[in-house]
Parts: C-alpha cells; structure tokens; sequence
C-alpha cells in the first residue's frame, strides 16, 4: 500500500490537468474492471459487477486532482506570476518548490513586505524558476505546477503533499481489487476537479445516475496541540462522515456504515467536519437526488505541502469500504 | 487548398455589422428583461435558422443544420443581459431608491445619466453637488443608500418599482474604437448573429443567445442542458486592465490587452477550459495568422462555468474581446479585436472534428 501511495501522490495533476495521474491509476487498475471509461470532464470510470437480488447501483468517488497553482504572466526578468487553483493558503507558498506538468521546477518568492511578520498575498508572490527573462523561462502562461514535496514514511505515519486525495484514490484501487460477488452495480469514479468545486464528480454523477453514492476522501483531526475541537483522531480508524460544510450524510448510510464496522470489528470514528466537503455532496443533490455518504481518512496538515496520515486507518478504510459494498446496504 | 478558402470565407466587419452592434448596444436589455435585444436578435437570424426557440427563460435557442451527416454538434453561447439597475422605492417627486443588477462598482455610478424603463425614460443618478460635501466625506465612495434615481417630477408617474435601468450611454465610434454601453456582451451577441448567418457546413451550430448571465449564468444553465450538444465556445467581453503603471513599473495584472486580438480562457473562478479546445483555438490562430492572446488566469467567470458542468459534461471554452472600462458606463474595445474575434472562431468553427474528442482530455 505505502509503494501504491507513495506513487500517486508523487504525479503532479492539479485540477482541469489529470491526464498523467489518470495514467498511473488506470495501469493499476486495468486488470480488474469490467468497463473503463474517460468522459469529457476527464473522470476514469471504472465498472465493475452487475446488479443482483438486494443491490444498488452504487458510485464510489475519489478525486485525483490536487490543488496547485497557474502562471499568468512571465515579467521581463523571468520571473512567473501565479493565481491558486484550488483551496492554496498563501501560508504554504513562501519559500516552497512547486513542479511544472513539464517537469520544471521553481521556488516561489515574495515582495518586501512592510512587516516581516506578516504573510504574503498571492499577487505578491511570484515563482523563481532560475530565468533572467521571458524567453529563458521555461513555463508559459497558463502552465500549472504542484507543490513538490516527496513521500517520506515514518512507519505507522506517512506524509507527503496530496494525500487528498491521492490516499483515497489508493483506498479505492485497492477496494476494486478486493472486492468479488458484490450484489451491487459498482462505479469507481476517479474524479477531477473536486478541488475547484465538485465539477468531475457533478457530471459523472448525472451520467452514471446511481442509486447511492459514497465519497472516499480527507478529513480534518482535532488530535494535534491545541488543534480545533474535532473528536477526530490518526490511528482511530478510518472516519464515518455525519455532516461537513456541505452535505448531512444520509443517517441510514451513516448507520450502515458503523453496524458494517462493528460487525467485521474494524475500527471507526464519527466525523463531523465544520467546513469543506466532498463529492459526496455532489452525489446527492445530482438529478432526483440519492443517499449518500463519506468514509474518511483523517488527517493533519491539510492543503499544506506536507499532509500526514496513518496507514493503518488507510488500511482499515479498504477493510471497511470492501466489507460494505460486498454485502447488500440496507437503508432502513 | 483549404486554408486559402477559409480565409476567403472569413466574414468581414463591414458598416452592416457596425450599425448592426450600434443598435445591440443602444438597446436596453438588464438582467431578467431582454425582450429589446431578443426582438433585434431573432428578427437579424431568422431568415437563416432551421429552428428557433425561446425557452422558458427567454433565451433564444438557434439551430442551424449541417449539410454532412452526423456532424460533430457546436453550441456557441453569448449573453444578451447587460448590468444595470432596478428602482426599488418610489420616494416621490421622481427621486427612486434602486438596486444594482449584476456587478458594478459603486464608485462608478454618481452623476451617470440613465435611461429607466421600457420607455427609456431619462434620468440622472444623484448625489450632493461639492458645495455641500465635507473633506472627510469625500474619502469613501458614497454608500448605494444615499444615491437615487432623480427622473423629475415629470417623469415620475411613468416610473414605478421594478422598472429596469441602465447607463444613457450612446454607442460612438472614436477612430479604431468602439464605444458604448453593454458592449459586454453585445460584441458577443454581434458575433455569433454573423456566425449563424456565415456558419460553416461542417458542424451542427446550436446558437445560444442567454440570459441572466450577469446575475449568475442562470439562462446558460438550462439553454446546455436543453441542447445537449457534443462542445461549447462562449463569446464574451472580459476586461482590459492594460494602462500603464504610474511608476514606470512593468504591469504583469493586465487581464488582457488591447490590440492584441481575442482572448482565450485557460482558466477563470467558473471554468477550466479544455485543453483539447484551448489548442484548437490557438492552432487555428497560427494556421491563418490570425493574432490571439491568452487571458490571465485569475478571477471572473463567463456562460461556459453553467454549461461544462451541464449533464454528463460538456468540453468547453471561452473565447472574448478585450474592453476597457468593463462594467461602467462606457466599455472601449478596438474594432481590429472584435474582428479577429470573428475571423478566429469562423476558422475554428470550420477546423473543429469529432476526432479531436476521441483524445483525452
């Protein structure tokens, strides 16, 4: 799992530029869906089973884009200037490296500031990739990086930038190839453009049309000093979404989910997040609506360079999600 | 050889199109009520469309067919709706307490004459003359609930709650510049009327002139989902910020320049475009030497944020012609830049194929 994990994350693909993390995950998961599909936002749809007696069609959606950043103008001394794509605090910009799609690389600086203590705005900050002008400068407006920052394993802990939601999409692949006799129709969306607003997952979910949907992404924790109040903790297992900034979890999935957990007696956490959401919320509004909900991997640090998550509750999450879509849902 | 014909094919701005775009921009047309623009629109396009709808909204919904079979199916969309105003308190006498329609910065409005209702009433937004101001007042711009429409006491019964209002601006050409009110977007409606009229026959064009663009891509919304087509192109204006700096300094937040020729959207706070379109547009510009630019990727949005979440999802890209002063009462753009505005979607128009969306994105 950490070598899978460890070769996600490391692919540059911020939002609306999936195409080489698509690549790497469809290697992975090839041998083991009925149907791959690329539709026009650029999800990977993977089909998998029929509908039998007691099953759902079911969409399971993890996103492959990260968030990262867009040169919009090269000034006369080549240096580039950059607009966020996605959720980027200006806090993690200063000082760290960001990857081009092109392999380039750069250093992101800043203007004097009046006071050292505080941060940088965005359009004071511009990327140093080593140019004296525009024509050395080997990006051009409109070329989008990611942040670089590499995988680094601690043993129970592991960190590196785009675990959201590069872990998840591993959680996913994994479940895919666990999972055999499932009464359900399954959909395993690879989703884009999550980061800038649910956009893949809207449109795969009108065109998939299920019946359930279930997101597989980060969460937040409350266990670091004098972090928020969130009884969300890494090694607790992987978290049951309630409610986050978007969508309330359909209760019957929510319970679901747990009496799945506590039969396999796997470990678990109830999550309810105060602000940002998932595909899930997408799901459940797409068309005439459907229940949906989210199994999460909580984790520090995020949308910073270097999000941090424990492997056990990643590896509990595959136990989880496959446990549950083995076996009929029932929404009582 | 088929390059040579294109480029032979590529419709002219001549003094048609001009009068044509004089009487989109002179038209008054604010969010929620575009009955004048629509009128002018169908009126110009009838006579060339196989079908024309007006939804439920009042977007006006053109097709026109191709003559290959199974064409690759193009929805170009711009928006008839131009910001403005709604009366929202007759407080008598004329004087009328209004809302702003669409985004337009307060500081823009003191002093502005304006046209009020269907009968383009006129009027002037007020405020106290400098006489009667202090130093201190005259750091902030005046909060919108101390403006008002004055239309006079004569005028007054002949406005009411809920008319619309917009700038009195009179659509002037100044040398190489076109200049008007609501030239965002009736240089957009202006294009694709010229783009149905001269269209391409390889492609299926699903015309869509929408509504209530500036109020939250509402008409875009409904007119994608109806036309369901295989790709979209919107036609907008977006904002020149191209002056110089006052210290000499290199100006790298320009948005877009003048004179540069169209702008292309890689990204925007609404849309991604796709890269598969963004290439094709910026091919077709180097095949037949028409200049193109690339707007910085930043802030504002156009109809293609509706339409590519639309459905299953729908490829699309924006495509605008530069103006200064967006959004006040004058908009400045070059006549050179709407006209390679036309000349590169005509050409994209006649390169676009299916085969090009069997890659991925």
């Amino acid at each position: 799992m950490k070598s899978l994990i460890k070769k996600l994350v490391e692919t540059v693909g911020p939002s609306g530029y999936e195409s080489k993390i698509r690549e790497v995950i469809r290697g992975e998961v090839e041998g083991f869906a009925d149907e791959i599909q690329v539709d026009a936002m650029g999800n990977l749809i993977i089909k998998k089973g029929e509908k039998k007696e007691g099953g759902l069609r079911v969409m399971l959606s993890a996103h492959i884009d990260e968030i990262g950043v867009m040169v919009t103008h090269v000034d006369k001394n080549g240096f580039a200037r950059f607009t966020t794509i996605g959720g980027v605090r200006p806090h993690t910009c200063y000082g760290s490296r960001v990857r081009f799609m092109n392999g380039s690389a750069g250093v992101i600086g800043g203007e004097r500031l009046e006071n050292a203590n505080h941060v940088h705005t965005i359009e004071s900050m511009y990327i140093d990739l080593g140019a004296s002008n525009p024509e050395d400068c080997p990006v051009k407006v409109g070329d989008v990086a990611a942040f670089d920052r590499p995988f680094e394993d601690l043993g129970n802990r592991v960190i590196s930038k785009a675990m959201d939601d590069r872990v998840c999409a591993a959680i996913l692949i994994e479940t895919l190839k666990l999972v055999k006799n499932s009464p359900h129709e399954l959909f395993f969306v690879f989703s884009t453009q999550e980061e800038v607003g649910l956009r893949g997952a809207t449109t795969a979910a009108y065109a998939i049309d299920p019946s359930l949907g279930i997101a597989v992404d980060v969460t937040m924790s409350g266990d670091t000093p004098r972090g928020i109040k969130m009884d969300v903790s890494l090694g607790k297992g992987p978290a049951i979404k309630v409610k986050d900034g978007g969508m309330l979890a359909d209760p019957r999935l929510v319970d679901a989910m747990v009496q799945c957990a506590k039969k396999q007696k796997i470990p678990y956490q109830l999550e309810v997040l105060l602000g940002g959401t998932t595909d899930a919320k997408a799901m459940q509004i797409s068309r005439a609506g459907m229940p949906a909900g989210c199994v999460s991997v909580p984790t520090r640090y995020v949308h910073t360079p270097s999000e941090m998550v424990d492997i056990n509750d990643v590896n509990n999450a595959v136990k989880l999600l496959s446990a549950l879509i083995s076996e009929p849902i029932k929404l009582v | 050889m088929k390059s040579k014909k294109i480029l032979n094919q590529i419709p002219e701005i001549g003094e048609g199109q001009i009068k044509l775009l004089e009487k989109l921009s002179n038209a008054v047309s604010v969010s929620g009520e575009e009955s004048e623009v629509r009128a002018i629109v169908i009126e110009e396009i009838k006579d060339f469309a196989d079908d024309v709808k007006v939804d439920a909204l009042g977007n006006v919904l053109v097709t026109r067919k191709s003559k290959v079979k199974d064409p690759i199916r193009v929805m170009v969309a711009a928006h008839m709706d131009e910001v403005g105003f709604m009366l929202v308190d007759d407080e008598g006498e004329g004087l009328f307490r209004f809302e702003i329609i669409g985004g337009i910065d307060n500081r823009q409005l003191v002093g502005k004459p304006v046209l009020v209702g269907k009968e383009k009433l006129p009027g002037v937004i007020g405020a106290k003359p400098i006489h009667l101001t202090t130093a201190d007042e005259r750091k902030n711009p005046i909060p919108l609930d101390n403006l008002r429409i004055d239309v006079g006491p004569g005028n007054s019964k002949k406005c009411k709650v809920g008319d619309r209002a917009t700038f009195a601006t009179r659509f002037e050409i100044w040398g190489p510049s076109l200049v008007g009110k609501a030239l965002d977007d009736r240089l957009g409606v202006a294009t694709l009327i010229e783009l149905i009229k001269h269209m391409p026959e390889n492609i299926e064009l699903l015309a869509a002139f929408t509504v209530q663009e500036e109020n939250g891509l509402r008409g875009a919304r409904v007119a994608a989902y109806s036309m369901n087509p295989d790709i979209a192109f919107v036609l907008d204006s977006t904002p020149a910020n191209d002056l110089p700096v006052w210290d000499d300094e290199e100006n790298s937040r320009y948005n877009v320049k003048l004179n540069h020729g169209p702008a292309i959207y890689r990204l925007d706070a609404s849309t991604l475009s796709d890269p598969r379109l963004i290439n094709l547009l910026a091919e077709t510009g180097d095949q037949y030497g028409i200049p193109y630019q690339f707007r910085q990727p930043g802030k504002g949005g156009t109809d293609a944020g509706a339409i590519h979440k639309q459905r299953g999802g729908i490829p699309s890209v924006s495509i605008s012609v530069p103006g200064r002063y967006a959004h006040t009462a004058i908009l400045i753009a070059r006549r050179e830049d709407w006209k390679n505005t036309l000349a590169l979607m005509y050409a994209t128009l006649c390169n676009v194929t299916k085969e090009l969306f069997l890659t991925e994105r």
